[in-house]
């Protein structure tokens, strides 16, 4: 009895939640069948509740008819790809291609939960095993961030980015802004605000504090003593940061680096407001323009499918990673 | 010789420990300089200016940029913006009661179902757990780009399921603005301004959205209740209501009120929720205090009041903070107890 206790609190929340035995066959107490079905009546409601607008969506989205739905259809008549299939060879009314929003929602995603990660490993280190002068100050200066809202540094990232400029003055002079500017108004060739990479910089700025925070409590409960039989056996403080610390935090880096990603596949707010570019656009700004005031012009079976395909990977990865999903969920909380 | 070479060679090492910790930090704080700090200092400068659209060619060197001290603050606060329908304090009451009247609906709802789901001997427990969880799983901005959908005023599923309903008696077509309809229903409910009918439509999305994430914390908790409690007091003849007042909830509360404070923080910052439903229409009346901060720089291009917005809600957010890190901090000395 003890032992099957002890291997499920080992088990991740998920999967506890999934499989624990709460029926208590042990005290074998029957429950009144009156009772069981009136029971059963509820549970079957909230369900019906859980499941009405993802089958609502589900079947829109397996739906051929383009036009509004004209009466309430939970269960799909008919399984046509055709709405899927047109949301993938062109999805806007732009001419972007659905490769091109993926890879756009992809680059932002991996590349900012990636970079912030690297960044953040060494920090979290530092703060989790030195004792240094600076330690409670440089803490509390790296946290400070976490505690505002992400849209708190949006307006000074969005002028500052803005006023990165690469020019043509024309005559093969290329001038970069804010270092170097032209004599007359030049042609505009790059605005670091208005791309992919001036965005994920900026995301940056709020990846980073959470990941450093993520990852110095877990690094918190690693034992110290496989550091210290290293360190007796003569490894230096950069040799037991690679050889021995990393390899025990590897778990911890992927879910950091995967909450990272899925944090920042549905971030919206920063590229709506940086990006102009159709080309440059992501999925999560793709949704928002099919519901936003252009919703009249977007049929709704293609709006259901996009709200799946930018489901799915969401989805995906919190159902196969579901180990400390709930615990680095909570450490978000103190970030909005 | 031998014995002197030694502790200068300590003392080396001794210097290299003592830089070794920043020489780990010098990369975020490297990074962090030129994407956390300065932004941070350049919006404190930024919000006491009046910098606006035509300055963003030349920035801070703009001629006629100018330092208009206090102006932006005292604008925002006694709504003196040129922006229609805002009052600071009427958002920052709404936004506050938002996230209250949220997590006062989730944690109850999720705590009464997991103990429903915790009922000994109930068939298809693990069917119910695997829907039950869907929500959770399921990103916030497709929640809202959805029950946006389902809320359409003709086309909407809300309203056929109504129609439907009231079809039964012979009634017309269900035809309600849950969006847009600016006339609140219960006119009282806060001093500030009354509630239109959005919120409540964005209380039931938001609903469905929040209450299995208390639902999979209070399962948690209830396993590490043991169970003699309940055959002890069962014994004595307390009836399930005592049990569940007298046991349950005493028992859960150490768990439930970091999720609760979790769930407040995440509700008073619910950006991509209310954006995507409402996006703070209609008539700001659903705005909360970052999708007006928002609105500020992308729509209206008023960037030193968006700084001086967004100084004023770091401040919201600390008090916020100190609070309900005292109500955590509160529970866990309970829970020590």
């Amino acid at each position: 009895m003890t032992s099957t206790v002890q291997t499920s609190k080992k088990k991740n929340i998920f999967v506890r939640f999934l499989t624990m035995n709460t029926s208590g066959e042990a005290s074998g107490r029957e429950l009144p069948l009156w009772r069981q079905l009136l029971l059963q009546l509820l549970t079957l409601f909230i369900a019906a509740a859980v499941m009405f607008p993802i089958m609502y969506v589900i079947t829109m989205s397996l739906s051929s008819v383009s036009t509004r739905p004209s009466s309430l259809e939970l269960f799909p008549k008919e399984i046509s790809l055709d709405a899927f299939k047109q949301v993938l060879d062109r999805p806007t009314a732009n001419p972007v291609t659905f490769l091109e929003l993926l890879k756009n929602s992809f680059l932002l995603s991996f590349g900012v939960g990636l970079a912030a990660l690297l960044v953040a490993v060494t920090a979290a280190y530092a703060f989790s095993r030195f004792n240094f002068k600076l330690r409670q100050i440089l803490m509390i200066l790296v946290f400070i961030p976490l505690l505002m809202p992400a849209i708190g540094l949006m307006t000074p990232l969005f002028l500052m980015m803005n006023s990165f400029r690469v020019f043509d003055c024309g005559g093969g002079m290329i001038a970069i802004q804010p270092f170097l500017s032209c004599a007359s108004t030049g042609k505009l060739l790059f605005n670091l605000r208005d791309s992919l990479l001036g965005v994920g910089i900026a995301m940056i700025s709020g990846a980073l504090p959470f990941a450093v925070w993520n990852l110095k409590g877990y690094l918190d409960t690693i034992p110290k003593e496989l550091e210290e039989a290293a360190a007796i056996d003569g490894a230096d403080s950069n040799q037991v940061f690679f050889r021995i610390v990393l390899p025990l935090a590897a778990p911890q880096l992927a879910v950091t680096f995967f909450l990272g990603f899925i944090g920042h596949w549905q971030e919206f707010a920063m590229p709506w407001l940086f990006l102009t570019k159709p080309e440059s656009y992501t999925l999560a700004m793709t949704l928002y323009n099919m519901t936003g005031q252009y919703a009249n012009a977007i049929p709704w079976n293609r709006f259901s499918a996009m709200a799946i395909i930018v489901a799915a990977p969401v989805a995906v990865i919190y159902i196969v990673l579901q180990k400390q999903i709930v615990g680095g969920l909570t450490l978000g909380g103190v970030k909005g | 010789m031998a014995a002197r070479t030694a502790p200068v060679e300590t003392m080396r090492t001794k210097r290299q420990r003592a830089i070794l910790p920043y020489l780990y930090l010098l990369p975020a704080f490297l990074v962090m300089s030129v994407i956390t700090f300065y932004p941070l200092i350049y919006q404190v400068i930024l919000s006491f200016t009046n910098f606006e659209t035509k300055h963003l060619m030349l920035g801070m060197s703009s001629p006629d940029l100018e330092n208009i001290g206090l102006q932006n603050y005292v604008d925002i606060i006694t709504g003196g913006l040129p922006v229609q329908n805002f009052e600071f304090f009427r958002v920052l009451v709404y936004n506050l009661w938002w996230a209250v009247s949220n997590v006062a609906l989730h944690v109850p709802a999720g705590v009464v179902i997991a103990v429903l789901l915790n009922v000994k001997g109930l068939w298809f427990k693990k069917i119910y757990r695997a829907i039950y969880i869907l929500p959770v799983v399921v990103p916030p901005l497709v929640v809202a780009t959805v029950w946006r959908n389902i809320f359409d005023e003709q086309y909407g599923a809300m309203n056929q399921v109504l129609t439907a309903l009231v079809g039964l008696f012979g009634g017309d077509p269900v035809r309600i603005r849950w969006l847009f309809e600016y006339v609140p229903p219960i006119s009282w409910l806060l001093p500030t301004g009354a509630l239109p009918l959005a919120y409540y439509a964005m209380m039931i999305a938001n609903f469905w959205l929040g209450w299995p994430f208390m639902t999979l914390v209070a399962t948690g908790a209830l396993q590490s209740i043991p169970s003699d409690l309940y055959e002890a007091a069962a014994i004595d003849g307390a009836s399930n209501s005592q049990q569940f007042w007298r046991i349950t909830v005493p028992l859960l509360r150490p768990a439930m009120v970091p999720a609760a404070v979790y769930g407040f923080t995440l509700s008073f910052n619910l950006f991509n929720f209310v954006y995507f439903m409402t996006g703070g229409g209609p008539a700001r009346s659903t705005e909360i205090l970052v999708t007006f901060a928002y609105d500020l720089v992308r729509n209206l291009r008023l960037y030193g009041v968006a700084a001086a917005f967004a100084v004023i809600i770091f401040f919201v957010a600390l008090t916020v903070f100190l609070i309900t890190n005292r109500i955590t901090r509160a529970t866990e000395s309970y829970a020590e107890a």
